[in-house]
Protein backbone atom coordinates (compact mmCIF):
# COMPACT_ATOMS: atom_id res chain seq x y z
CA UNK A 1 0.00 0.00 0.00
CA UNK A 2 2.39 2.62 0.93
CA UNK A 3 4.30 1.93 -2.04
CA UNK A 4 1.05 2.30 -4.22
CA UNK A 5 0.92 5.86 -2.59
CA UNK A 6 4.75 6.51 -3.11
CA UNK A 7 3.57 5.64 -6.68
CA UNK A 8 1.21 7.59 -6.73
CA UNK A 9 2.70 10.72 -5.22
CA UNK A 10 5.93 10.21 -7.95
CA UNK A 11 3.38 10.60 -10.73
CA UNK A 12 2.60 13.86 -9.53
CA UNK A 13 6.30 14.97 -8.59
CA UNK A 14 6.75 13.59 -12.81
CA UNK A 15 3.96 15.66 -14.08
CA UNK A 16 5.24 18.77 -12.45
CA UNK A 17 8.54 18.57 -13.15
CA UNK A 18 8.04 17.46 -16.70
CA UNK A 19 6.04 20.40 -17.22
CA UNK A 20 8.28 22.89 -16.06
CA UNK A 21 11.07 21.24 -18.24
CA UNK A 22 9.60 21.28 -21.32
CA UNK A 23 8.78 24.55 -20.70
CA UNK A 24 12.19 25.57 -19.54
CA UNK A 25 13.76 24.17 -22.55
CA UNK A 26 11.24 26.36 -24.89
CA UNK A 27 8.70 23.64 -25.45
CA UNK A 28 5.61 25.86 -24.94
CA UNK A 29 3.28 26.46 -27.47
CA UNK A 30 4.17 29.72 -27.34
CA UNK A 31 8.09 29.33 -28.31
CA UNK A 32 6.85 26.79 -30.33
CA UNK A 33 4.29 28.25 -32.82
CA UNK A 34 4.90 32.43 -32.87
CA UNK A 35 7.95 34.58 -34.16
CA UNK A 36 9.08 37.38 -32.15
CA UNK A 37 7.00 39.34 -35.14
CA UNK A 38 3.68 37.96 -33.32
CA UNK A 39 2.44 39.94 -29.67
CA UNK A 40 0.52 37.46 -27.63
CA UNK A 41 1.32 38.93 -24.26
CA UNK B 1 -8.81 -13.37 -26.20
CA UNK B 2 -6.94 -10.22 -25.74
CA UNK B 3 -4.96 -10.87 -29.33
CA UNK B 4 -7.90 -11.94 -30.94
CA UNK B 5 -9.23 -8.47 -30.32
CA UNK B 6 -6.21 -6.52 -31.04
CA UNK B 7 -5.84 -8.15 -34.56
CA UNK B 8 -10.00 -7.67 -34.80
CA UNK B 9 -9.50 -3.79 -34.01
CA UNK B 10 -6.23 -2.89 -35.75
CA UNK B 11 -8.23 -4.71 -38.91
CA UNK B 12 -11.08 -2.55 -37.87
CA UNK B 13 -9.14 0.39 -38.08
CA UNK B 14 -6.69 -0.47 -41.05
CA UNK B 15 -10.11 -0.83 -42.85
CA UNK B 16 -11.39 2.94 -41.86
CA UNK B 17 -7.93 4.30 -42.78
CA UNK B 18 -8.17 2.51 -46.10
CA UNK B 19 -11.68 3.17 -46.85
CA UNK B 20 -10.99 6.68 -46.61
CA UNK B 21 -7.73 6.95 -47.90
CA UNK B 22 -8.15 4.30 -50.98
CA UNK B 23 -7.31 6.35 -54.30
CA UNK B 24 -9.45 6.81 -56.70
CA UNK B 25 -9.45 3.95 -59.51
CA UNK B 26 -12.00 4.19 -61.59
CA UNK B 27 -11.91 8.33 -62.50
CA UNK B 28 -13.40 8.29 -65.37
CA UNK B 29 -12.30 11.35 -68.54
CA UNK B 30 -14.27 14.08 -67.99
CA UNK B 31 -14.98 16.74 -70.73
CA UNK B 32 -15.10 19.75 -69.09
CA UNK B 33 -15.06 22.03 -72.45
CA UNK B 34 -17.87 23.49 -71.58
CA UNK B 35 -16.57 25.05 -68.40
CA UNK B 36 -13.01 26.33 -69.87
CA UNK B 37 -11.51 23.32 -67.51
CA UNK B 38 -13.66 24.30 -64.36
CA UNK B 39 -15.44 22.14 -62.53
CA UNK B 40 -18.81 20.65 -63.88
CA UNK B 41 -22.16 19.62 -62.61
CA UNK B 42 -20.47 16.38 -63.31
CA UNK B 43 -17.88 16.61 -60.73
CA UNK B 44 -20.36 17.92 -58.37
CA UNK B 45 -22.97 14.62 -58.56
CA UNK B 46 -20.22 12.42 -58.62
CA UNK B 47 -18.76 13.16 -55.71
CA UNK B 48 -22.59 13.84 -53.73
CA UNK B 49 -22.94 10.11 -55.33
CA UNK B 50 -19.55 9.75 -52.76
CA UNK B 51 -17.63 8.78 -55.81
CA UNK B 52 -13.85 9.86 -56.13
CA UNK B 53 -13.07 12.74 -58.24
CA UNK B 54 -10.17 13.37 -59.78
CA UNK B 55 -9.37 17.00 -58.64
CA UNK B 56 -6.19 16.68 -60.62
CA UNK B 57 -8.35 19.53 -63.27
CA UNK B 58 -7.84 21.67 -60.25
CA UNK B 59 -5.10 21.45 -57.93
CA UNK B 60 -2.84 22.00 -61.26
CA UNK B 61 -4.80 25.39 -62.38
CA UNK B 62 -3.11 27.53 -59.81
CA UNK B 63 -1.87 30.25 -62.55
CA UNK B 64 1.31 30.80 -64.02
CA UNK B 65 3.40 34.11 -62.85
CA UNK B 66 5.13 34.22 -66.26
CA UNK B 67 1.89 35.33 -67.92
CA UNK B 68 1.91 38.02 -65.68
CA UNK B 69 0.66 41.24 -67.06
CA UNK B 70 3.48 44.02 -67.60
CA UNK B 71 3.12 46.07 -64.09
CA UNK B 72 2.13 49.07 -66.16
CA UNK B 73 -0.87 47.62 -67.93
CA UNK B 74 -4.15 47.11 -66.33
CA UNK B 75 -5.02 43.74 -64.01
CA UNK B 76 -0.58 43.71 -63.91
CA UNK B 77 -0.42 43.47 -59.78
CA UNK B 78 -1.58 39.94 -59.11
CA UNK B 79 1.12 38.33 -60.79
CA UNK B 80 -0.15 36.06 -63.78
CA UNK B 81 -2.30 34.12 -60.87
CA UNK B 82 -6.13 35.28 -60.60
CA UNK B 83 -7.65 34.67 -57.18
CA UNK B 84 -9.38 31.69 -57.55
CA UNK B 85 -5.99 30.19 -58.76
CA UNK B 86 -4.36 31.60 -55.56
CA UNK B 87 -6.60 30.01 -53.50
CA UNK B 88 -6.88 26.89 -54.84
CA UNK B 89 -2.97 26.93 -54.99
CA UNK B 90 -3.52 27.70 -51.01
CA UNK B 91 -6.15 24.83 -51.25
CA UNK B 92 -3.68 22.25 -51.83
CA UNK B 93 -0.76 23.15 -49.84
CA UNK B 94 1.20 24.46 -53.81
CA UNK B 95 1.39 27.87 -52.83
CA UNK B 96 4.89 29.54 -51.87
CA UNK B 97 3.82 31.15 -48.50
CA UNK B 98 5.90 32.85 -45.75
CA UNK B 99 4.28 33.47 -42.27
CA UNK B 100 4.75 35.13 -38.93
CA UNK B 101 3.80 31.76 -36.92
CA UNK B 102 6.77 29.66 -36.56
CA UNK B 103 5.21 26.12 -36.43
CA UNK B 104 6.04 23.54 -38.80
CA UNK B 105 2.24 23.48 -40.15
CA UNK B 106 2.04 27.24 -40.35
CA UNK B 107 2.19 26.97 -43.74
CA UNK B 108 -1.13 24.56 -44.64
CA UNK B 109 -3.64 27.18 -44.24
CA UNK B 110 -6.05 25.11 -45.26
CA UNK B 111 -6.38 20.64 -45.60
CA UNK B 112 -9.87 18.86 -45.87
CA UNK B 113 -9.24 15.84 -43.31
CA UNK B 114 -10.78 18.03 -40.41
CA UNK B 115 -14.15 17.41 -41.39
CA UNK B 116 -14.10 13.65 -41.83
CA UNK B 117 -11.75 13.61 -38.71
CA UNK B 118 -14.14 15.13 -36.46
CA UNK B 119 -17.18 13.17 -37.81
CA UNK B 120 -15.25 9.97 -37.10
CA UNK B 121 -13.96 10.80 -33.80
CA UNK B 122 -17.63 12.19 -32.72
CA UNK B 123 -19.22 9.41 -34.36
CA UNK B 124 -17.93 5.83 -35.27
CA UNK B 125 -14.92 5.91 -32.56
CA UNK B 126 -17.16 7.80 -29.80
CA UNK B 127 -19.53 5.14 -30.32
CA UNK B 128 -16.99 2.03 -30.33
CA UNK B 129 -15.67 3.62 -27.48
CA UNK B 130 -18.64 3.71 -25.10
CA UNK B 131 -20.10 0.07 -26.65
CA UNK B 132 -16.51 -1.23 -25.64
CA UNK B 133 -16.43 0.36 -21.98
CA UNK B 134 -19.73 -0.04 -20.82
CA UNK B 135 -20.10 -3.59 -22.74
CA UNK B 136 -16.98 -4.34 -20.61
CA UNK B 137 -17.91 -3.56 -17.65
CA UNK B 138 -21.45 -5.05 -17.94
CA UNK B 139 -19.79 -8.36 -18.87
CA UNK B 140 -17.90 -8.11 -15.36
CA UNK B 141 -20.45 -7.81 -13.25
CA UNK B 142 -22.72 -10.43 -14.86
CA UNK B 143 -19.36 -12.98 -14.86
CA UNK B 144 -19.11 -11.64 -10.68
CA UNK B 145 -22.94 -12.39 -10.18
CA UNK B 146 -23.09 -15.22 -11.71
CA UNK B 147 -19.47 -17.04 -10.53
CA UNK B 148 -18.97 -14.81 -7.36
CA UNK B 149 -15.44 -13.92 -5.96
CA UNK B 150 -12.53 -16.65 -6.62
CA UNK B 151 -12.16 -17.90 -3.07
CA UNK B 152 -8.97 -19.72 -1.95
CA UNK B 153 -10.25 -22.96 -2.20
CA UNK B 154 -7.55 -24.83 0.12
CA UNK B 155 -7.20 -23.92 3.55
CA UNK B 156 -4.77 -20.82 4.97
CA UNK B 157 -1.67 -21.27 5.49
CA UNK B 158 -1.01 -18.11 7.60
CA UNK B 159 2.52 -18.22 5.78
CA UNK B 160 3.09 -15.80 3.11
CA UNK B 161 5.46 -15.94 0.23
CA UNK B 162 7.28 -12.68 -1.45
CA UNK B 163 5.76 -12.32 -4.91
CA UNK B 164 6.84 -8.85 -6.15
CA UNK B 165 9.61 -6.92 -4.87
CA UNK B 166 9.02 -2.70 -3.73
CA UNK B 167 10.59 -1.79 -7.03
CA UNK B 168 8.41 -4.30 -9.20
CA UNK B 169 5.40 -2.82 -7.34
CA UNK B 170 6.30 0.91 -8.01
CA UNK B 171 6.89 0.22 -11.60
CA UNK B 172 3.55 -0.99 -11.91
CA UNK B 173 1.43 1.16 -10.07
CA UNK B 174 3.21 3.92 -10.99
CA UNK B 175 2.14 3.01 -14.78
CA UNK B 176 -1.43 1.82 -13.41
CA UNK B 177 -2.04 4.97 -11.30
CA UNK B 178 -0.87 6.93 -14.60
CA UNK B 179 -2.70 4.84 -16.63
CA UNK B 180 -6.12 5.49 -15.25
CA UNK B 181 -5.64 8.88 -14.76
CA UNK B 182 -4.80 9.45 -18.83
CA UNK B 183 -7.97 7.09 -19.27
CA UNK B 184 -10.02 9.38 -16.84
CA UNK B 185 -9.03 12.27 -18.65
CA UNK B 186 -8.90 10.81 -22.40
CA UNK B 187 -12.34 9.97 -22.10
CA UNK B 188 -13.60 13.65 -20.63
CA UNK B 189 -10.99 14.91 -24.25
CA UNK B 190 -13.23 12.66 -26.18
CA UNK B 191 -16.61 12.72 -24.57
CA UNK B 192 -16.65 16.56 -23.50
CA UNK B 193 -18.63 18.32 -26.54
CA UNK B 194 -20.92 14.91 -26.60
CA UNK B 195 -21.87 13.89 -23.02
CA UNK B 196 -20.36 16.69 -20.75
CA UNK B 197 -20.98 19.99 -22.23
CA UNK B 198 -25.05 19.15 -22.15
CA UNK B 199 -24.61 17.74 -18.72
CA UNK B 200 -22.21 20.29 -16.92
CA UNK B 201 -22.49 23.71 -19.27
CA UNK B 202 -20.01 25.26 -21.19
CA UNK B 203 -18.11 27.22 -18.25
CA UNK B 204 -17.94 24.53 -16.15
CA UNK B 205 -16.01 22.07 -18.95
CA UNK B 206 -14.26 24.86 -20.04
CA UNK B 207 -12.29 24.16 -16.50
CA UNK B 208 -12.51 20.51 -16.41
CA UNK B 209 -10.61 20.49 -19.88
CA UNK B 210 -8.22 22.65 -19.70
CA UNK B 211 -7.53 20.78 -16.31
CA UNK B 212 -7.96 17.26 -18.08
CA UNK B 213 -5.36 18.26 -20.76
CA UNK B 214 -2.87 19.45 -18.36
CA UNK B 215 -2.90 16.24 -16.57
CA UNK B 216 -3.05 13.62 -19.41
CA UNK B 217 -0.56 15.88 -21.06
CA UNK B 218 2.04 15.61 -18.08
CA UNK B 219 1.25 12.85 -16.51
CA UNK B 220 1.80 10.60 -19.92
CA UNK B 221 5.40 10.80 -18.55
CA UNK B 222 4.94 9.04 -15.57
CA UNK B 223 2.98 6.15 -17.60
CA UNK B 224 5.93 5.71 -20.23
CA UNK B 225 8.32 5.50 -17.46
CA UNK B 226 6.51 2.93 -15.70
CA UNK B 227 5.68 0.56 -18.78
CA UNK B 228 9.45 1.08 -19.57
CA UNK B 229 10.06 -0.27 -15.96
CA UNK B 230 8.02 -3.24 -16.36
CA UNK B 231 8.98 -4.35 -19.69
CA UNK B 232 12.06 -4.54 -18.70
CA UNK B 233 11.48 -6.29 -15.21
CA UNK B 234 9.15 -8.42 -16.22
CA UNK B 235 9.82 -9.77 -20.10
CA UNK B 236 12.02 -12.61 -19.48
CA UNK B 237 9.46 -14.31 -17.12
CA UNK B 238 6.56 -13.41 -19.67
CA UNK B 239 8.01 -14.85 -22.56
CA UNK B 240 5.22 -18.25 -23.98
CA UNK B 241 6.08 -21.43 -22.40
CA UNK B 242 4.04 -24.86 -23.12
CA UNK B 243 2.34 -24.84 -20.03
CA UNK B 244 0.63 -21.72 -21.39
CA UNK B 245 -1.13 -24.02 -23.55
CA UNK B 246 -2.53 -26.18 -20.78
CA UNK B 247 -3.47 -22.82 -18.60
CA UNK B 248 -5.53 -21.62 -21.58
CA UNK B 249 -7.59 -25.06 -22.45
CA UNK B 250 -8.27 -25.11 -18.77
CA UNK B 251 -9.79 -21.26 -19.10
CA UNK B 252 -7.14 -20.53 -16.22
CA UNK B 253 -9.96 -22.35 -13.74
CA UNK B 254 -11.41 -18.86 -12.91
CA UNK B 255 -14.96 -20.56 -14.88
CA UNK B 256 -15.24 -23.31 -12.50
CA UNK B 257 -14.35 -24.00 -8.28
CA UNK B 258 -11.70 -26.52 -7.55
CA UNK B 259 -10.24 -26.09 -11.13
CA UNK B 260 -6.37 -25.05 -10.92
CA UNK B 261 -4.09 -25.15 -14.04
CA UNK B 262 -0.11 -25.06 -13.32
CA UNK B 263 1.12 -21.84 -13.81
CA UNK B 264 4.39 -19.86 -13.43
CA UNK B 265 5.26 -16.65 -11.61
CA UNK B 266 2.84 -15.03 -14.66
CA UNK B 267 -0.14 -17.20 -15.62
CA UNK B 268 -1.21 -17.20 -19.81
CA UNK B 269 -3.54 -14.73 -18.64
CA UNK B 270 -1.02 -12.32 -17.54
CA UNK B 271 1.18 -12.69 -20.23
CA UNK B 272 -1.65 -11.92 -22.33
CA UNK B 273 -2.18 -8.72 -20.13
CA UNK B 274 1.30 -8.10 -20.14
CA UNK B 275 1.89 -8.23 -23.85
CA UNK B 276 -1.29 -6.10 -24.94
CA UNK B 277 -0.02 -3.74 -21.95
CA UNK B 278 3.39 -3.32 -23.39
CA UNK B 279 2.39 -3.75 -27.67
CA UNK B 280 -0.56 -1.11 -26.86
CA UNK B 281 1.09 0.85 -24.08
CA UNK B 282 3.93 1.42 -27.03
CA UNK B 283 1.70 2.66 -29.81
CA UNK B 284 -0.33 4.94 -27.38
CA UNK B 285 3.03 6.57 -26.05
CA UNK B 286 4.27 7.15 -29.35
CA UNK B 287 1.66 8.32 -30.61
CA UNK B 288 0.80 10.06 -27.57
CA UNK B 289 4.81 11.76 -28.26
CA UNK B 290 3.47 13.24 -32.26
CA UNK B 291 0.27 14.98 -30.22
CA UNK B 292 2.52 16.60 -27.28
CA UNK B 293 4.92 17.68 -29.89
CA UNK B 294 2.32 19.01 -33.03
CA UNK B 295 3.79 18.44 -36.53
CA UNK B 296 7.27 17.26 -34.89
CA UNK B 297 7.04 13.27 -35.13
CA UNK B 298 4.92 12.46 -38.39
CA UNK B 299 4.60 8.78 -38.30
CA UNK B 300 1.17 7.82 -40.68
CA UNK B 301 2.56 8.59 -43.90
CA UNK B 302 6.06 6.25 -43.43
CA UNK B 303 3.89 3.64 -41.80
CA UNK B 304 1.43 3.67 -44.83
CA UNK B 305 4.20 3.37 -46.86
CA UNK B 306 5.55 0.28 -45.06
CA UNK B 307 2.40 -1.13 -44.85
CA UNK B 308 2.05 -0.50 -49.31
CA UNK B 309 5.22 -2.18 -49.35
CA UNK B 310 3.91 -5.34 -47.28
CA UNK B 311 1.36 -5.55 -49.72
CA UNK B 312 -1.49 -6.05 -47.21
CA UNK B 313 -3.67 -3.13 -48.04
CA UNK B 314 -3.71 -4.66 -51.72
CA UNK B 315 -4.47 -7.79 -50.66
CA UNK B 316 -7.08 -6.83 -48.71
CA UNK B 317 -8.53 -5.21 -52.15
CA UNK B 318 -8.25 -1.50 -50.58
CA UNK B 319 -5.38 -0.57 -53.09
CA UNK B 320 -2.51 1.70 -52.14
CA UNK B 321 -3.07 3.81 -48.88
CA UNK B 322 -1.89 7.40 -49.96
CA UNK B 323 1.81 8.34 -48.60
CA UNK B 324 1.00 12.32 -49.11
CA UNK B 325 -0.28 13.63 -45.89
CA UNK B 326 -0.76 17.17 -45.02
CA UNK B 327 0.87 17.96 -41.72
CA UNK B 328 -2.73 17.92 -40.22
CA UNK B 329 -3.76 14.54 -41.31
CA UNK B 330 -0.62 13.20 -39.50
CA UNK B 331 -1.76 14.64 -36.45
CA UNK B 332 -5.95 13.45 -37.30
CA UNK B 333 -4.51 10.40 -37.93
CA UNK B 334 -2.02 10.25 -34.47
CA UNK B 335 -4.93 11.21 -32.59
CA UNK B 336 -7.95 8.32 -33.63
CA UNK B 337 -5.07 5.71 -33.65
CA UNK B 338 -3.59 7.18 -29.98
CA UNK B 339 -7.77 6.88 -29.00
CA UNK B 340 -8.63 3.89 -30.49
CA UNK B 341 -5.78 1.60 -29.09
CA UNK B 342 -6.50 3.32 -25.83
CA UNK B 343 -9.98 2.50 -25.78
CA UNK B 344 -9.13 -0.86 -26.29
CA UNK B 345 -6.17 -1.41 -23.39
CA UNK B 346 -9.13 0.26 -21.21
CA UNK B 347 -11.14 -2.38 -21.58
CA UNK B 348 -8.24 -4.96 -21.21
CA UNK B 349 -7.18 -3.11 -17.41
CA UNK B 350 -11.06 -2.91 -16.33
CA UNK B 351 -10.60 -6.85 -16.37
CA UNK B 352 -7.22 -6.87 -15.20
CA UNK B 353 -8.31 -4.19 -12.18
CA UNK B 354 -10.94 -6.87 -11.74
CA UNK B 355 -9.19 -9.98 -11.43
CA UNK B 356 -6.95 -8.53 -9.10
CA UNK B 357 -9.27 -7.07 -6.32
CA UNK B 358 -12.90 -8.07 -5.82
CA UNK B 359 -12.89 -10.96 -8.38
CA UNK B 360 -9.93 -13.32 -6.47
CA UNK B 361 -9.70 -13.40 -2.79
CA UNK B 362 -6.00 -12.98 -2.02
CA UNK B 363 -5.24 -11.48 -5.81
CA UNK B 364 -4.77 -7.90 -4.69
CA UNK B 365 -1.92 -8.86 -1.88
CA UNK B 366 0.29 -9.16 -4.76
CA UNK B 367 0.52 -5.37 -5.27
CA UNK B 368 -0.62 -4.39 -1.92
CA UNK B 369 1.97 -5.39 0.64
CA UNK B 370 3.88 -7.91 -2.16
CA UNK B 371 3.42 -11.08 -0.21
CA UNK B 372 1.07 -13.62 -0.84
CA UNK B 373 -0.33 -16.52 1.19
CA UNK B 374 1.01 -19.25 0.16
CA UNK B 375 -2.13 -21.58 -0.50
CA UNK B 376 -3.14 -18.89 -2.78
CA UNK B 377 -0.03 -19.21 -4.74
CA UNK B 378 -0.05 -22.73 -4.74
CA UNK B 379 -3.46 -23.07 -6.27
CA UNK B 380 -2.50 -19.79 -9.37
CA UNK B 381 1.12 -20.25 -9.15
CA UNK B 382 1.88 -24.06 -8.63
CA UNK B 383 5.11 -23.88 -10.82
CA UNK B 384 6.28 -20.95 -9.23
CA UNK B 385 5.73 -22.04 -6.04
CA UNK B 386 7.74 -25.16 -6.97
CA UNK B 387 10.51 -23.11 -8.06
CA UNK B 388 10.85 -20.62 -5.30
CA UNK B 389 11.28 -23.78 -2.95
CA UNK B 390 13.87 -25.27 -4.34
CA UNK B 391 15.40 -22.40 -4.36
CA UNK B 392 15.00 -21.99 -0.67
CA UNK B 393 15.78 -25.55 0.03
CA UNK B 394 19.14 -25.03 -2.18
CA UNK B 395 20.08 -21.90 -0.20
CA UNK B 396 19.53 -23.53 2.92
CA UNK B 397 21.37 -26.41 2.18
CA UNK B 398 25.30 -26.49 3.22
CA UNK B 399 28.25 -26.21 0.46
CA UNK B 400 29.53 -28.93 -0.03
Amino acid sequence: MKIMLLAFAATAVIAVGANLTLYELGFSSEDRTSGVDVRLD
Amino acid sequence: MARALLISVFGFVLSVFLGTAALPQDAAETDRSATGGAQTLEDIMARQRGEDVDTGFRSDATGDPNNATGMTNQLGTLGGVSDPELWRAYRYGSANLTTQARGPAATTVIQDGGMWWLKYRSGPLSDFSAYLLGGTLVLLVVFFLIRGRIRIDGEKTGRTITRFKAIERFGHWLMGGAFIVLGLTGLITLFGRKVMIPLFGHDSFSVLATASKWVHNNVSWAFMLGLTMVFFMWVARNLPKKSDLQWLAQGGGIFKKGVHPPAGKFNAGQKLIFWSVIVLGVSISVTGLSLLFPFELPMFAKTFSILNATGLPQLLGFGELTIHLAPHQEMQYAQLWHALVSVVLLAIILAHIYIGSVGMEGAYDAMGSGEVEEQWAREHHSLWVEEVTAKEIESASPAE
